[in-house]
């Protein structure tokens, strides 16, 4: 039972990864009792888990997501939500608005318009119907204030770090509120502009680097340095 | 334009731009050469330029071209109007849509085209200057731009030429061998799963010439294939070592 490559290599796709008694996980597939990659991405092997990290892939939705995304139209009974995915999300009326609805009564632009952005959680998904959202939770709905980050959603994982390591990290030291959107989409609330800044340019600086190793340390790096170029010029 | 050259092959045996006749012409390709797109590829071969710029997955517009078990794949081969010497109508032709076709049906295989149902992906390509298998060093950009927008695909797709000139099979014709030779025969392959995804003639061939041709393109393809993997490496590779 060989394995083509070592732990943490780039791969393309085609390229055989592993024979024998492996699992095929994310971005690769089986044949023949063989192991191929079929995106360009970070090889993994797992015990008997063989898998590839995509460094370039799009958002497609899972149950239970949260994700962040653009009202584009308003229906008349829901809105259509884009949440940078091949697929458009769906939002009821009848999950927004706790009180029963009537199409006639309820002008639906009143509580979201176009170009309105939510969060959202996906309730319903399969190959067969577009995503359904849902806000029927605290911290969910639209929002109001902060700033916008896009990445690659496969990234996210990488922003999260091992067990919330990275994210508390940028959390702790700029005292800033971040939602991570599943799709690649991240919202940071801070108390003052400089404070979501800081946050925006750890996070895209782990999207450029998120292949690479020791990065935890170098994000608490530029965020120490930046502080610290700040407090010296206020004084 | 230039009149028929005499000989297509000297005494040497050597061609006219001073290949032999197992040689392909120098290839150079890069990976992620526009920003707008979500994946591309541009490729030099000999004195091809070609652009390739792959769209999506996204909603299909219009909506009633959407396959309720798969993706819709759209390709359109286009050739600018300075790409050859007398100037092409920039209007599609009865070729650019045979063309357009045969890339789609080449590059069609490699993808998982059950993964993501009722989408699109759009595949562009643009030939800035042509001299000879055009067909082929296009498929061999889009594939690349393909697995550059991150779209899961089996393996990517190499296609190379060969023909018979003067009586000689050779491998990658340019644009005199293909008017001027007897035979020319396009080959995409899959050469990780050794799966052929092309396979045209045009000309005569005798069924023992013939089989010698299409494994000469096949070794071509193999060559390409190498290229190819280096060049989709190189996009991240630079990236890695500007941080260390």
């Amino acid at each position: 039972m060989p394995t083509f490559f070592e732990k943490r290599q780039l791969v393309t796709p085609g390229d055989l990864l592993a024979e024998g008694d492996y699992i095929a996980g994310e971005n690769t597939y089986k044949e023949g009792g063989k192991i191929y990659a079929a995106r360009t991405g970070l090889v993994e092997y797992e015990e008997k888990k063989v898998s590839v990290v995509a460094l370039r892939a799009f958002y497609i939705p899972k149950v239970g997501d949260t994700v962040i995304g653009t009202v584009v139209e308003v229906g008349f009974n829901g809105w259509t939500v884009d949440i940078n995915s091949p697929y458009m999300a769906i939002l009821r009326a009848t999950e927004v608005l706790s009180r029963p609805f009537k199409p006639q009564k309820n002008d639906l632009t009143e509580v979201l318009d176009v170009g309105d952005l939510v969060v959202a959680k996906i309730v319903a998904y399969d190959r067969t119907h577009d995503p359904q959202l849902s806000v029927n939770e605290p911290g969910l709905g639209k929002i109001t204030r902060g700033q916008i980050v896009k990445i690659t959603p496969t990234k996210i994982p990488r922003v999260i770090g091992k067990k919330g390591s990275m994210i508390s990290l940028i959390k702790q030291e700029t005292g800033c509120h971040i939602i991570l959107g599943h799709n690649g989409v991240i919202l940071i609330t801070g108390k003052s502009l400089e404070d979501e800044e800081l946050a925006m340019r750890a996070i895209r600086k782990i999207d450029e680097e998120s292949h690479t190793t020791g990065l935890t340390d170098r994000i608490s790096q530029l965020i120490k340095k930046e502080k610290e170029k700040k407090g010296g010029s206020q004084e | 334009m230039s009149q028929k050259p005499e000989k297509l092959i000297d005494k040497k045996g050597l061609r006219l731009d001073g290949r032999k006749p197992d040689e392909l012409r120098p290839i150079k390709i890069e990976v992620g050469a526009l920003s707008n797109a979500d994946g591309s590829a541009y490729i030099e071969q000999g004195k091809n330029k070609i652009l390739a710029a792959v769209y999506g997955p996204k909603e299909v517009h219009p909506k009633h071209m959407a396959l309720p078990d798969r993706m819709v794949l759209r390709c359109r081969y286009h050739m600018a109007p300075f790409s050859v010497q007398e100037r092409k109508s920039p209007a599609p032709s009865r070729r650019e849509i045979e063309l357009s076709k045969v890339i789609r049906e080449a590059v069609e295989p490699a993808i998982f085209m059950e993964y993501y149902p009722r989408t699109a992906i759009d595949v562009f390509v643009e030939v800035l200057q042509a001299d000879g298998s055009t067909r082929c060093a296009s498929i061999t950009a889009a594939s690349l731009a393909l697995a550059d927008a991150g779209i899961p695909m089996r393996d990517l797709v190499s296609a190379c030429s060969a023909g018979k000139v003067d009586d000689t099979i050779v491998l990658d014709l340019m644009d005199t061998e293909d008017k001027v030779g007897s035979a020319d025969v396009p080959v995409a392959f899959m050469p990780n799963l050794g799966v052929i995804t092309l396979l045209q003639m045009d000309g005569i061939l005798t069924p023992e010439e013939f089989e010698k041709t299409v494994n000469l393109a096949i070794e071509g393809c193999r060559k390409i294939y190498a290229l190819q993997k280096e060049a989709l490496r190189a996009k991240y590779i630079s990236v890695k070592e500007v941080e260390e």
